[in-house]
């Protein structure tokens, strides 16, 4: 990248401007689709459709009053909101928009920066945006807070984990940790001959590494703090987590960084996994497809297709309970992503012609027997038994019985036949002597 | 011959040499607020941004895959488990300024001063005459900076590297022993739950608080259940119990009633 300084400023302001509009869009999105979901109409009152509703409740939150408690830690209280925004906004930048393009003379690739190890930014961003989580709550100089900080970052820090297993898939499959490279060496086609019909495949790696995508995908859920996986703030179930004592801008500040991650890493997963800013079909259907500003649209429509999945994820699926989402992060995906990297060096090695026919066999053979053998293996889950002694209710469980007579309500009772009803009141008056509407 | 010292500071570009100046006193402050900060959890941080400071100073020498890493590990990982064990000591545990052995400040701060010149007398004979050695393959192109790394780790220092791995899983797994507590009578499920709830003599819904079908209002006063007995738990431990004569506890007719 050696672009000169003032188009370097100008992309740096760009993809600030895109990422704070995208997520004034994403806000609006969001409750829209929900809506649609729910059968509601969602935000319409401002701007056309509703568009500048997100800007409105931006603006409201800001003019706030800003609420500083007693207890806390001012500099460190100060310092967490910056620091959750700053590792949100610097990840973007190394997220390629398109290929080289002319711009006013000079060719410039449609990325703010990128080299050798670009991939490992978005990682150790999302590694630092940990502190702001944690500091918040700590600042804050509440139990609540505290508490909920702990949960966010240990949920963050778990599925990083599973995040960065999947990443590696690609980073060994490409061989490459640049975003571009990679971008460009998913374009090749995937070769596949079933008998005499040749067909191409996307050379996408969602395709190869199917295994991985899906880790991703859901690592990336858990990795935002998105719903079905929104622990840490829950709005049913508790107050805001970590950021309880925060008002106004600050408050406002986890919500931008929150969002930001949300499009960052929805790029990086089409970055990695779907082609970038590849058009999602051949390049001899529309050769011109991949050139110039053009793909700008592919890559925002895939970027605009996850964020619709996070939605759909958010208006379908029931909150976890947080044992059994932490049980998943470390007993499924983890062990799965690291199964699936040791079959996948092996097949690389099985596949590789260069090799002699008895190693490929071995290697190739062996890492499926492999994953036979713990697919037929695997301890199924604890089946059932009946007790030994019968309970009372339906399936073992106590629950009222099916014919249960539900004796008439006194309201009724009392609207039907006043007569008789202050009869029966009169004989329990003694027990229930807060019921005072009577007489 | 060249010495390293000089060919560094001869290469060093305008921006590296400005990068240096602008972070080289951050983390150096950071070092020095490490050791004065008052608070456990401010030493942390400084730790942190000196950290980060290292991490860029790796970048800036054409090692972006080890700075990068320094980041994710050390900042991300290692130092968030500092941060995770530290909250949890409460937000008000200060250093104590007292000092417990008479003179031990003065003698620290002498022995301190000789550690450093030792150390830093040490690094610069170590240091000074060395040669640069013809461009490593990494250096020309040859060889990504990934490569290089990825090579000198599982060839040349593949035993060092398993050793360390071997000793870190040993410590972790030795750690979950210590902590881990064996739950006395095994796992209980949901159902297990559920029976114990509805199980004859158990009320299984949520319990009135203190006061409710009571004809007082006081902390001492029993709660009652929707049978009329009294509810064990509404009863505190530190309020002595009032028994009622019956006179007392019969109801008052303070509505105007009759029975």
């Amino acid at each position: 990248m050696n672009d000169p300084i003032w188009l370097m400023l100008v992309k740096g302001v760009l993809v600030f401007v895109v990422l704070v509009l995208l997520v004034l869009f994403t806000i609006w999105y969001e409750r829209r689709v929900v809506a649609i979901m729910q059968v509601r109409p969602g935000p319409n009152r401002n701007g056309p459709f509703g568009l500048l509703q997100s800007l409105a409740d931006g603006l409201k939150l800001a003019f706030k009053e800003d609420v500083m408690p007693r207890t806390a830690d001012k500099v460190v209280f100060i310092a967490a909101p910056v620091i959750a925004v700053t590792c949100a906004f610097t990840a973007f930048s190394v997220i390629p928009f398109g290929p080289e393009v002319n711009v006013f003379g000079v060719e410039t690739a449609l990325q703010l920066t990128d080299f050798e190890v670009s991939v490992l930014v978005i990682l150790a961003c999302s590694a630092l945006g940990v502190y702001g989580i944690v500091l918040a709550g700590w600042a804050s100089g509440s139990a609540y807070s505290l508490l909920g900080a702990l949960r966010a970052a240990a949920q963050v820090i778990s599925y990083e984990i599973a995040l960065g297993l999947a990443v590696l898939a690609v980073f060994f499959q490409s061989q490459l940790l640049s975003t571009g490279a990679i971008v460009e060496a998913q374009a090749e086609g995937l070769p596949l001959t079933i008998g005499s019909l040749e067909l191409t495949l996307p050379g996408w790696y969602f395709i190869i590494l199917a295994p991985s995508f899906v880790i991703f995908v859901i690592a990336m859920v858990g990795e935002t703090n998105r719903a079905p996986f929104d622990l840490p703030e829950a709005e049913s179930e508790l107050v805001a987590g970590f950021a309880t004592e925060y008002s106004s801008l600050k408050y406002a500040s986890f919500f931008l960084a929150e969002y930001v991650n949300m499009v960052t890493m929805s790029a990086l997963c089409v970055t990695l996994f779907l082609g970038g800013w590849a058009a999602p079909f051949p390049d001899a259907w529309w050769p011109a497809a991949n050139e110039g500003f053009m793909p700008l649209i592919w890559f925002f429509a895939k970027v605009l297709a996850f964020l619709f999945f996070y939605v759909w994820l958010r208006g379908t699926l029931p909150r976890l309970r947080y044992d059994q989402f932490m049980r998943l992060g470390w007993k499924v995906l983890v062990p799965v992503s690291l199964v699936w990297l040791m079959v996948l060096a092996a097949m690389n090695i099985g596949l590789d012609a260069g090799n002699g026919l008895t190693t490929r066999i071995a290697f190739a053979g062996g890492a499926a027997i492999v994953v036979m053998a713990l697919i037929f293996f695997w301890p199924s889950r604890k089946q059932y038994e009946e007790p030994a002694e019968p309970d009372a209710g339906m399936g073992g469980f106590p629950v009222p019985p099916l014919d249960l007579a539900v004796p008439p309500s006194p309201r009724a009772l009392k609207e039907l036949q006043p007569a008789r009803a202050a009869a029966a009141s009169d004989e329990d008056a003694a027990a229930a002597t807060s019921e005072k509407g009577e007489a | 011959m060249i010495d390293l010292a000089q060919t560094v500071a001869a290469d060093a570009s305008f921006g590296e040499a400005l990068f240096f100046w602008i972070l080289a006193p951050i983390a150096l402050g950071g070092a020095v607020g490490l050791v004065l900060a008052r608070s456990a959890i401010h030493a942390a941080l400084m730790l942190a941004i000196t950290m980060m400071c290292l991490a860029v100073f790796y970048i800036m020498q054409s090692a972006p895959f080890l700075g990068f890493v320094q980041i994710m590990v050390y900042t991300g990982a290692i130092m968030m488990l500092f941060l995770f064990v530290l909250m949890l000591f409460g937000r008000d545990s200060k250093d104590s300024m007292f000092e417990t052995l008479r003179g031990q400040r003065f003698l620290a701060v002498l022995l301190g001063i000789g550690l450093a010149a030792l150390l830093a007398s040490g690094l610069a004979r170590a240091v000074s005459g060395l040669t640069v050695a013809a461009d490593p393959a990494w250096a020309t192109g040859a060889q990504t900076n990934v490569e290089a790394i990825a090579e000198a780790l599982f060839s040349t220092y593949l035993f060092p590297f398993e050793i360390v791995s071997g000793v870190l899983t040993v410590a972790a797994v030795g750690a979950l022993m210590f902590a881990h507590v064996a739950k006395k009578g095994g796992h209980r499920g949901q159902k297990e739950h559920s029976r114990e709830r509805f199980a004859p003599g158990v009320y299984p819904g949520p319990k009135p608080g203190p006061g409710v079908f009571a004809n007082s209002d006081s902390t001492a006063t029993p709660a009652l259940l929707p049978d009329g007995t009294i509810e064990p738990e509404s009863l505190s431990d530190y309020v002595p119990p009032r028994q009622l004569t019956a006179a007392e506890a019969a109801p008052k007719h303070t509505e105007g009633r009759d029975l």
